[in-house]
């Protein structure tokens, strides 16, 4: 540890003001305050303050994630040797530590391409506008790993990582600025650029001993054709997680582990959270009613829905991003429960389709500044009204 | 700088109607699949907005202030309906790719919005040269935004093969955002954010 404090110290006078590298001090000072603790003192009067400051709220919430990350791993181990098993190639399923072997090679990589694109152009940024590299893109960086499927190519992934940071983010002026959520704009980049593969009706499960890709259907994608589900999509399935999709959404146990430990640590907003669910859980079971083809996608009942595809993991980590989300309370009811709705409606009554949460957080990303507005607005008048002016 | 070249290379560069004024993006997302069809595009709006302005700044005494507007609109669409014979006659492929927004160069606000707001008072040549400028800050921008939709959308540039989708998972695929008018807006978007940091001119 003192080596690495000294070897920090011995560089610093090339990166201050006046310094040859002058113009990458920022680089350095992230690596400065990711490896010591920051001995930057406040030069006024001292202020009360709380401990919790962007660093630690962005922390929270990568480790909320880390159920997401380890069932991931696992479930696409567990995706490829089944679909193996179901092909014939294999008698029987290994044990948990290749299966967990496996979907490490897959995912490991994925996440790594995600910070280091990521990683490229936020210290491009940082440098260009001058400010310390932002640990919002710890979060960005891990969200766009969870919601793509795990043997997607890896240059797929950095292209749409430049385009979530770049176009999502940094266009706009960076952290905080943001009208849509990074993570989902380079979801959903990949959902219109590359079509035949991200649609959510299909994910890869791994290559067989032949390198041909095998691919099977979500449960989704087979509900939106109209097909039964089979046994191994049972409900109790789809809520531990055991079905293919992408990476870290499948359990919704795990999500559901993730969502109590931002709560608790005051991070999420319980009220978008609920909102969602609400929304989400009455639509879903509105339109069941009308539906009369025990097969069809509508039919699924309530229940299935909330655990099916991305519902969980984006009311947990999606809709709950303090930047693109809404501000005031009501507004977090509103846009939490046209979240969970529209969710729905694009799920069962667009055929187009097949899953429709990322969307439907896109949209509401877009209307949130309107509900705030209305809901700031509405309070005024009513105060107004009260005091009788 | 006299007036003439002003008319002519103001909205080129510093007051481009697609940059800045953001007229015209109905046929920019329209058109720019290809860069044939919008490079084709580009010369009939060009050439429209420099005959219509003259005209309509050789007549701006003659033309009374009540009824201007349908005066206006009868030159342009006289000369569009000109353009859309000539592109029927010598270059039908195109004029067929193009199908209805040659049509509709009639509605497009760059042209109307020059008569109105630059021919109506100013003299026949500065008119001339504030439309040729007005259809080439235009054209540029079409051209730009097809450049990139057909390399990345289809891989060609001017129907030549550049890139090559292969089926195999891990292989280059083409981007299917820049075949959708989505692309186009996204493209322009980022010429706008260029721009408006080259002439640091920004709204309030």
């Amino acid at each position: 540890m003192k080596f690495v404090e000294d070897q920090i110290h011995k560089v610093k006078p090339l990166f201050e003001k006046g310094g040859k590298l002058e113009k990458f001090y920022y680089l350095f000072e992230a690596g400065e305050s990711f490896h010591l603790v920051t001995d930057k003192r406040t030069d006024r009067g001292a202020h009360v303050r709380d401990s919790v400051d962007l660093k630690r709220m962005m922390i929270t919430v990568v480790l909320a994630m880390v159920p997401c990350i380890l069932f991931g791993i696992y479930n696409t181990g567990l995706q490829h040797y089944t679909a193996l098993l179901n092909d014939g190639q294999i008698e029987a399923l290994p044990g948990m530590v290749d299966m967990i072997v496996y979907g490490a090679i897959l995912v490991v990589p994925v996440i790594l391409t995600v910070y280091i694109t990521g990683g490229i152009v936020e210290g491009i940024f940082a440098c260009i506008r001058k400010h310390e590299i932002n640990e919002g893109f710890l979060v960005t960086g891990i969200l766009i790993a969870m919601v793509v499927p795990a043997s997607i190519p890896l240059w797929q992934v950095s292209l749409a990582t430049i385009f979530g940071v770049f176009i999502g983010k940094e266009c706009f002026g960076g952290t905080g600025m943001n009208i849509l959520n990074p993570a989902l704009t380079a979801r959903a980049f990949l959902f219109f650029n590359f079509p035949s593969q991200i649609s959510g009706d299909k994910v890869w499960v791994g290559f067989d001993r032949g390198q041909e890709v095998i691919s099977t259907a979500t449960p989704m994608g087979l509900a939106a054709k109209g097909d039964a589900l089979p046994e191994a999509y049972s409900t109790m399935n789809m809520f531990l997680g055991t079905i293919p999709g992408s990476i870290g959404e499948t359990s919704t146990l795990a999500c559901i582990i993730g969502g109590i430990i931002l709560l608790i640590a005051g991070v999420a907003s319980w009220r978008t959270m609920l909102g969602m669910l609400v929304g989400g859980f009455l639509f879903a079971w509105l339109i069941s009613l009308g539906s009369t083809n025990p097969n069809d996608i509508a039919a699924l009942g309530a229940v299935k829905h909330l655990c099916m595809g991305g519902f969980a993991f984006g009311l947990v980590f999606m809709a709950t991003d303090p930047v693109s989300s809404a501000n005031t309370d009501l507004g977090k009811w509103i846009y939490g429960f046209g979240a969970g709705a529209i969710s729905m409606l694009f799920r069962i009554i667009n055929p187009a389709y097949p899953e429709g949460v990322m969307l439907a957080i896109l949209l509401m990303n877009v209307f949130a500044p309107l509900i705030d507005h209305y809901v700031v607005k509405a309070s005024i008048k009513r105060r107004l009204n009260r005091a009788g002016v | 700088m006299s007036d003439t070249m002003k008319a002519f290379k103001d909205p080129f560069v510093i007051n481009n109607p697609i940059a800045v004024q953001v007229l015209g993006i109905c046929s920019a997302l329209a058109v720019t699949t290809q860069i044939k069809p919008a490079f084709t595009m580009a010369v009939a709006v060009t050439a429209v907005m420099g005959l219509s302005n003259l005209t309509v700044s050789l007549l701006r005494k003659q033309i009374p202030n009540k009824i201007r507007i349908i005066i206006e609109l009868t030159i342009i669409s006289t000369l569009v309906i000109l353009v859309d014979q000539i592109l029927k006659a010598y270059a039908y492929d195109i004029s067929r790719q193009l199908s209805v927004f040659v049509g509709l160069i009639i509605t497009n606000c760059i042209v109307m919005g020059r008569a109105e707001a630059y021919a109506l008072h100013n003299p026949p040549i500065p008119a001339l040269m504030d439309g040729i400028g007005n259809g080439l800050g235009y054209g540029v921008i079409l051209v730009i935004v097809a450049f990139f939709r057909e390399l990345f959308g289809v891989g060609k540039l001017l129907g030549k093969e550049i890139l090559t989708s292969s089926p195999d998972a891990w292989g280059y695929k083409h981007s299917g955002l820049m075949v959708v008018p989505t692309g186009a807006f996204v493209i322009i978007s980022l010429i706008v954010w260029v721009h408006h940091n080259y002439t640091k001119k920004f709204e309030d």
